[in-house]
C-alpha cells in the first residue's frame, strides 16, 4: 500500500473531506468537480481520471490501460507508473502548459 | 473521518543531543493541569524523571515500500502507543488525558508523527498535537550547522525552546534566536527560563483544542506578519548548510478546496521529503470561516478550522519551511493550480 495513501483502513483522505463549515455541495457533485480540474492537469500526461462507484476513481492512459485509485495522494504515484513520467507541480513545462490554457 | 476532539493528544518532545529536554519536561509536568500526562522516553537519562507513567522504548523502524524515510513507522512507538492503551482500558495504569514522547537527541520526529496519523489502530486512540524542540544556547549553533538532525529538528518544531541560557552570552542567544526565528518563523520562540507557570499551554495549546486553537492560529499570523513586515529579514530567511528556508504566501481571491487539494497532494508526492512544514490559514470559497492547514513532510493532518476570522484581514496565508525549494517556485505553482477554476481550463478538461 503507497505511504502517501491516506486511506488506509478505510479513512477518508483529507482532500476528500468537506472543508470544514463548507456551504454544503452534493458530495457527488464535488468530485466531478474535483475530477474536471484534475483532468485539466492530467490532460498535460496524456491521462484522464473518472469518477467510479462513488468512492474510487478510474486512471486511463491513452493506449487503454486503466488503474483504479482511492484519492489523490494515491493518484501521482499511479499517475507516474502510467505515463512514464516524473508527475512535478513544480515542473517547468507544466507549469507553462497551465499558464496558457487557450493553446 | 474520526473525530479529532475525543483523541488523546500526543506532544513530541525533541532537541538534540544534551539539549535539556528532560529537565524542560521535568518543569513542565508540575503544572496541574498536567497532572495526567503519560510519558514514553527513547533512552533514559542521567535526569530521573519522575513520572507516574514513565516508559522507555527501543528505536527500531519499519521502513514502508516507497523508502521515504519521514513514511515509515517506528515499530517499537507502534508497540509502546498500543500497549499503553491496553493498560489504560485495563486500569493496569492510572489514566492520562495526555502523552508526551521524549525523543533521542539524534532522532527524526517525522517517523514518529507518521506513526501516529497513520497507524491504523494508533490513529483511532491518538492524535499529533504539537513539536516541542530544545536548543542548547550554548552549543546549538553549532549543532544547527553541523547536523541535519539538529536543523530538522528545529525546522519542523511547533515550539523552540532555547535552553541554557544563563550560560550563553546575550548576543550569541540573541543570533542564535535570530537564526531560529529565520528557520522557522510559524514556531513560537522562548526561552526555557520563561517556561512558568503558564508552561503548560506549550504543550496543550493546538489546533484541536477549542481553548488553545485562537492563541495557536494567532502564532501562525504572527509568522506571517514577519515574512510581509521584513523582506530584508525573509530574504535571509536561509540555512546555507543544510539548505533549509521559511517564507509565507498571501492569496487575495478566496481558493478553491479541490485545486489546491490538487496541487498540494502532487507537490507532497514529488517534493514532500523536502516540505518540512506547511502551516496554512485558507480563505476557501464558498466557506465562512478560515480553514487550518498543518502539514509536516509528507503528513497533512486533518483540515481544522476557526469559528471566525481573527480579523478583518480575509487573505489566504501559507508558511512554508523547506528544503531545497524556492519561493517562486512554489507560488507561481499555486497560482497556477487555483486559476484551474476558470473557465478556459475547465474547458479543455
Amino acid at each position: 500500500m503507497c505511504s502517501l495513501c491516506g486511506m488506509l483502513e478505510g479513512q477518508l483522505h483529507w482532500t476528500e473531506s468537506k472543508p470544514p463549515a463548507a456551504q454544503v455541495h452534493s458530495q457527488w457533485r464535488e468530485r466531478q468537480a474535483r475530477v474536471r480540474l484534475v483532468n485539466a492537469v492530467l490532460q498535460h500526461y496524456g491521462l484522464k481520471l473518472t469518477e467510479w462507484s462513488g468512492k474510487s476513481y478510474v486512471l486511463s492512459s491513452r493506449t487503454g490501460r486503466t488503474v483504479i485509485v482511492d484519492n489523490l495522494s494515491e493518484l501521482w504515484g499511479q499517475a507516474e507508473r502510467l505515463c512514464g513520467r516524473r508527475c512535478d507541480p513544480l515542473d517547468e513545462r507544466l507549469l507553462v502548459w497551465l499558464e496558457h490554457p487557450s493553446r | 473521518m474520526v473525530d479529532y476532539t475525543v483523541l488523546t493528544p500526543v506532544n513530541i518532545l525533541t532537541g538534540f543531543l544534551g539539549s535539556g529536554k528532560t529537565t524542560l519536561l521535568q518543569r513542565l509536568l508540575t503544572s496541574p493541569q498536567l497532572a495526567e500526562v503519560a510519558v514514553l522516553v527513547n533512552e533514559l537519562g542521567e535526569i530521573g524523571l519522575d513520572h507516574h507513567l514513565l516508559q522507555n522504548v527501543a528505536e527500531s523502524t519499519l521502513l514502508l515500500e516507497n523508502g521515504c524515510v519521514c513514511c515509515a513507522i517506528r515499530g517499537d512507538l507502534q508497540q509502546a502507543l498500543r500497549d499503553l492503551l491496553s493498560k489504560r482500558m485495563r486500569g493496569d495504569i492510572a489514566h492520562f488525558r495526555r502523552l508526551v514522547i521524549e525523543t533521542s537527541g539524534l532522532a527524526d520526529p517525522v517517523p514518529i508523527a507518521y506513526t501516529l496519523l497513520r497507524e491504523p489502530v494508533i490513529r483511532h486512540h491518538y492524535r499529533l498535537s504539537t513539536i516541542l524542540t530544545t536548543v542548547d544556547a550554548l552549543n546549538g549553533r553549532g549543532q544547527l550547522e553541523t547536523f541535519a538532525e539538529a536543523s530538522k529538528q528545529a525546522a519542523v518544531a511547533d515550539r523552540l525552546i532555547l535552553t541554557k541560557t544563563d550560560l550563553a552570552d546575550a548576543d550569541s542567544v540573541h543570533a542564535l534566536a535570530a537564526h531560529l526565528r529565520r528557520l522557522n518563523p510559524s514556531a513560537l520562540l522562548l526561552e526555557s527560563a520563561q517556561v512558568d507557570a503558564d508552561g503548560d499551554r506549550l504543550l496543550i495549546d493546538d489546533i484541536y483544542d477549542a481553548g488553545g486553537r485562537p492563541r495557536e492560529v494567532a502564532r501562525w499570523l504572527a509568522a506571517d506578519d514577519l515574512g510581509r513586515g521584513d523582506r530584508a529579514v525573509q530574504a535571509l530567511a536561509h540555512d546555507h548548510t543544510h539548505d533549509i528556508q521559511s517564507f509565507s504566501l498571501t492569496f487575495e481571491q478566496p481558493l478553491d478546496w479541490s485545486a489546491f487539494g490538487i496541487w498540494s497532494t502532487m507537490l507532497l508526492h514529488r517534493h514532500g521529503g523536502d516540505v518540512l512544514r506547511i502551516k496554512a490559514l485558507l480563505n476557501v470559497a464558498g466557506v465562512s470561516t478560515p480553514v487550518l492547514i498543518n502539514g509536516v513532510q509528507h503528513l497533512v493532518h486533518p483540515p481544522s478550522h476557526l469559528d471566525a476570522w481573527p480579523g478583518a484581514d480575509r487573505r489566504s496565508r501559507l508558511v512554508f519551511v523547506v528544503r531545497r525549494l524556492s519561493r517562486p517556485q512554489i507560488e507561481r505553482s499555486l497560482a497556477a493550480f487555483t486559476a484551474l477554476v476558470n473557465p478556459q481550463h475547465v474547458g479543455t478538461a
